[in-house]
């Protein structure tokens, strides 16, 4: 056996493994180490945030005047789309994942995750779907087809069985994402129903791992039905089916069912990590044990039973019905009461709590406010009648924006800042830390709060150019933006400055914090939990 | 670490039973996917969601045998519905097409028929497909075609012009409330579909 670093050999010592321990790149090809996992998922996803950023960056500074300046209108299309789909595929959704990599292990009390060698498999699925996404934009440089996928994320027919071979990549791309989060998922599943330690009964599991659990069921329900609809997408274009050709008998309307029968629940997918983690931080930072656990995850239950119900809303004008549309315009509404319980017991933790605010507890606040502007716009827009006018508008963009940056990114941010500390074994610098939280809050609400008003007042979506009143707001909210992308910098150098050094943590790191991962050294050791705790 | 007992972590056998039922939902979630299609389809025939009309085509615009209706066993004399037909050619199909009946006042449970003129404008063969609409959707279900130019494809020689004709019966369950039907027709090329945008006309 090598003896490639004295950690290696010790962990080898300790704990009997036969198997070699590389160095260099293919230690990290190889790795099955859950932490280690967890960290390439991290900073995969953070790379993809800044790719995603700067597509967008483009598209707003595109916006900032009425007329055509910069682009050409189908590079503008091609922006659009891919920017979505690296956003929720290549950042937020490996973010997520990461997280749980990283933490449902130590808070659980399990070893490591339940598959190792799946777990390495399914992300090393990822930066070869990335690739396959953003290849397009440099084989078009080179004279060679037409560009990525113009066609927006949600991919409707029939424009994306006559866009050009950006369709085609998005295609086998998502199929691959697809892939890796299925793999992720089950391996998920498989941790949390088997390596609980002894005693840790499933109403004892924290908020985080539950939000997860529900996640992960989402996902192996609704992502096959999304490959399934971008396998008839590939057919269709190229072996002579006719599932959205309306000459064939074939119906565009369906591709918007089977699309969105996924779409939807990817919202909860997205958020239900970061809602999990909210309860953990709040109560961290106001001293007082969570308000409403029980509340909580059948919140969660319920949320992700409504999410797979109520996926026409996002098509209300596409000629469905009137019983449909009463149907999915109450059903939609509906949601709005587990996530009003979630809102109230997250306030309700809060309630008389020696609070101090610390940069994840400023995160959490902040998501809190603005994630709730999200649920309140988006009761405007599951109402039928209001969602004549505002759909396809720039109010639903500013609503999905609250929803997904901050609600999915600063909820990401919020854990990110909550537990690198024990990760690193360093804390964070507050200071830059907070100057980010400032900065991030005021540039996100000066970009898309003039969104909404845009919105209310007629500028559709997924133009790349405006009539003339529309010019002040668009101003402003391109100002927003780069301020926006470039504050995400410092969040880029506080990570990386926490790696490098800085205090010692503590092993609670928090005065407030309670669970199992904070009984570990910060950082933990390679291997953890070998020895699984007892719950009393 | 504080109190520690002897490892009851359960065996990989064990994770690999949980991941392969899990993987089960997956295939089933796959196949449901595919199960939607001819799901959404008996759905919409049935209730007559999205304007599809009841005697209705097959996979790739066919008419299936036995799925023609029955004549209906009375006319409804005490009623007139208005009848209204339109076509539209969509892009990528050179030809032109109208009604030659713009509207049709009838009985309900009276056969009927109704003809459009389509003419192919360019100097090639081209090979339609039309697919027709019934608004308002929940007017579909009663409006039977018996026959219809729609029911197959359409080839059309250089500058032929043709009548093309259409055999329909309104029944007589169609809700009182309902006095016009519109019957809209979109024609589309059928090789031209899946051409990319910027080598279509």
């Amino acid at each position: 056996m090598s003896n490639a670093s004295s950690l290696d050999q010790h962990a080898a010592d300790q704990h009997g493994y036969g198997a070699s321990h590389p160095s260099g790149i293919l230690r990290w090809l190889t790795t099955t180490n859950h932490k280690e996992i967890g960290s390439m998922y991290l900073i995969f996803a953070l790379i993809m945030f800044f790719v995603g950023g700067a597509m967008i960056l483009a598209v707003r500074a595109e916006l900032f005047q009425p007329g055509l300046q910069l682009m050409q209108p189908e590079f503008f299309n091609q922006l659009i789309g891919v920017h979505a789909l690296v956003m929720i595929f290549a950042a937020l959704m490996p973010a997520a994942t990461g997280f749980a990599n990283w933490q449902i292990p130590l808070m659980i009390g399990a070893p490591d995750m339940a598959l190792p060698r799946i777990n390495n498999w399914g992300f090393w699925l990822l930066p070869p779907a990335a690739t396959l996404l953003t290849l397009p934009f440099i084989l078009a440089l080179f004279g060679i087809g037409d560009g990525a996928v113009a066609t927006g994320w949600t991919l409707y027919a029939p424009l994306s069985v006559q866009g050009g071979m950006g369709v085609d990549f998005a295609i086998f791309a998502i199929h691959i994402l697809g892939i890796s989060s299925i793999l992720g998922s089950i391996n998920i599943i498989v941790t949390i129903f088997n390596l609980r330690a002894p005693g840790m009964t499933m109403m004892k599991l924290p908020l985080f791992c539950w939000g997860w659990l529900i996640t992960a069921f989402l996902l192996i329900a609704t992502i096959p039905v999304l490959a399934g609809a971008v396998t008839m997408l590939l057919t269709d274009r190229h072996f002579g089916t006719n599932f959205f050709n309306a000459a064939g008998g074939g119906d565009p309307i369906l591709f918007q069912h089977l699309f969105w029968f996924f779409g939807h629940p990817e919202v909860y997918i997205l958020l239900l990590p970061v809602w999990g983690l909210m309860p953990h931080v709040i109560s961290t930072f106001s001293r007082k044990a969570v308000y409403g656990y029980k509340a909580q995850v059948y919140a969660f239950i319920a949320i992700g039973v409504l999410g797979v119900i109520v996926w026409a809303h996002h098509f209300l004008t596409a000629g469905l019905p009137v019983p449909a549309l009463l149907y999915f315009m109450y059903s939609t509404m509906a949601i709005s009461l587990p996530l009003a319980v979630l809102f109230f017991c997250w306030i309700a933790t809060m309630w008389r709590g020696a609070m101090s605010f610390e940069t994840p507890m400023l995160f959490a606040l902040g998501f809190i406010v603005l994630f709730g502007m999200a649920g309140l716009t988006g009761l405007v827009l599951a109402d039928v009648a209001a969602d004549a006018q505002y759909h396809h508008s720039y109010f639903v963009v500013a609503h999905f924006h609250y929803a997904l940056f901050a609600g999915g990114i600063m909820g990401v941010m919020t854990g990110v800042y909550f537990w690198l500390p024990k990760w690193t074994g360093h804390m964070v610098d507050e200071k830059l830390g907070k100057l980010h939280f400032w900065l991030t809050v005021i540039s996100f609400n000066l970009t898309f709060m003039p969104q909404f008003f845009l919105g209310l007042a007629g500028m559709p979506r997924r133009i790349p150019d405006y009539a003339l009143q529309f010019a002040e707001f668009n101003a402003i909210s391109t100002v927003g933006a780069f301020i926006l992308g470039f504050s995400q910098l410092i969040f880029a150098y506080v990570v990386w400055k926490c790696i490098r050094g800085g205090e010692k943590a503590s092993d609670k790191v928090w005065e407030g914090t309670e669970g199992l991962e904070w009984d570990l050294p910060s950082p933990p050791p390679l291997h953890s939990w070998e020895i699984q705790p007892v719950i009393k | 670490m504080e109190t520690t007992l002897p490892s009851t972590a359960p065996q990989p056998r064990d994770h690999q039973r949980l991941a392969l039922k899990l993987l089960m939902i997956v295939a089933a979630a796959f196949a449901f996917g595919f199960a939607l299609v001819p799901l959404y389809d008996v759905l919409c025939a049935a209730t007559g969601f999205n304007g599809k009309t009841r005697a209705g085509m097959g996979p790739g615009g066919i008419n299936v045998p036995g799925a023609v209706a029955s004549p209906p066993s009375r006319i409804d004399l005490t009623r007139v519905v208005t009848v209204e037909f339109t076509g539209t050619v969509m892009p990528g199909l050179p030809w032109e097409m109208r009604p030659l009946t713009n509207t049709l006042d009838l009985h309900p449970g009276e056969l009927h028929q109704a003809k459009f003129l389509v003419h192919n404008r360019s100097s090639e063969t081209i090979v339609g497909q039309a697919v027709p609409s019934v608004s308002p959707g929940h007017a579909a279900q009663h409006f039977e075609k018996l026959d219809c130019f729609c029911f197959k494809q359409q080839t059309l020689a250089p500058g032929e012009t043709r009548e093309m004709p259409l055999t329909f019966i309104v029944k007589p369950e169609i809700d009182a409330d309902i006095r016009t039907v519109t019957l809209a027709y979109a024609f589309f090329n059928v090789g031209a579909q899946k051409k990319p945008l910027k080598e279509r006309e």
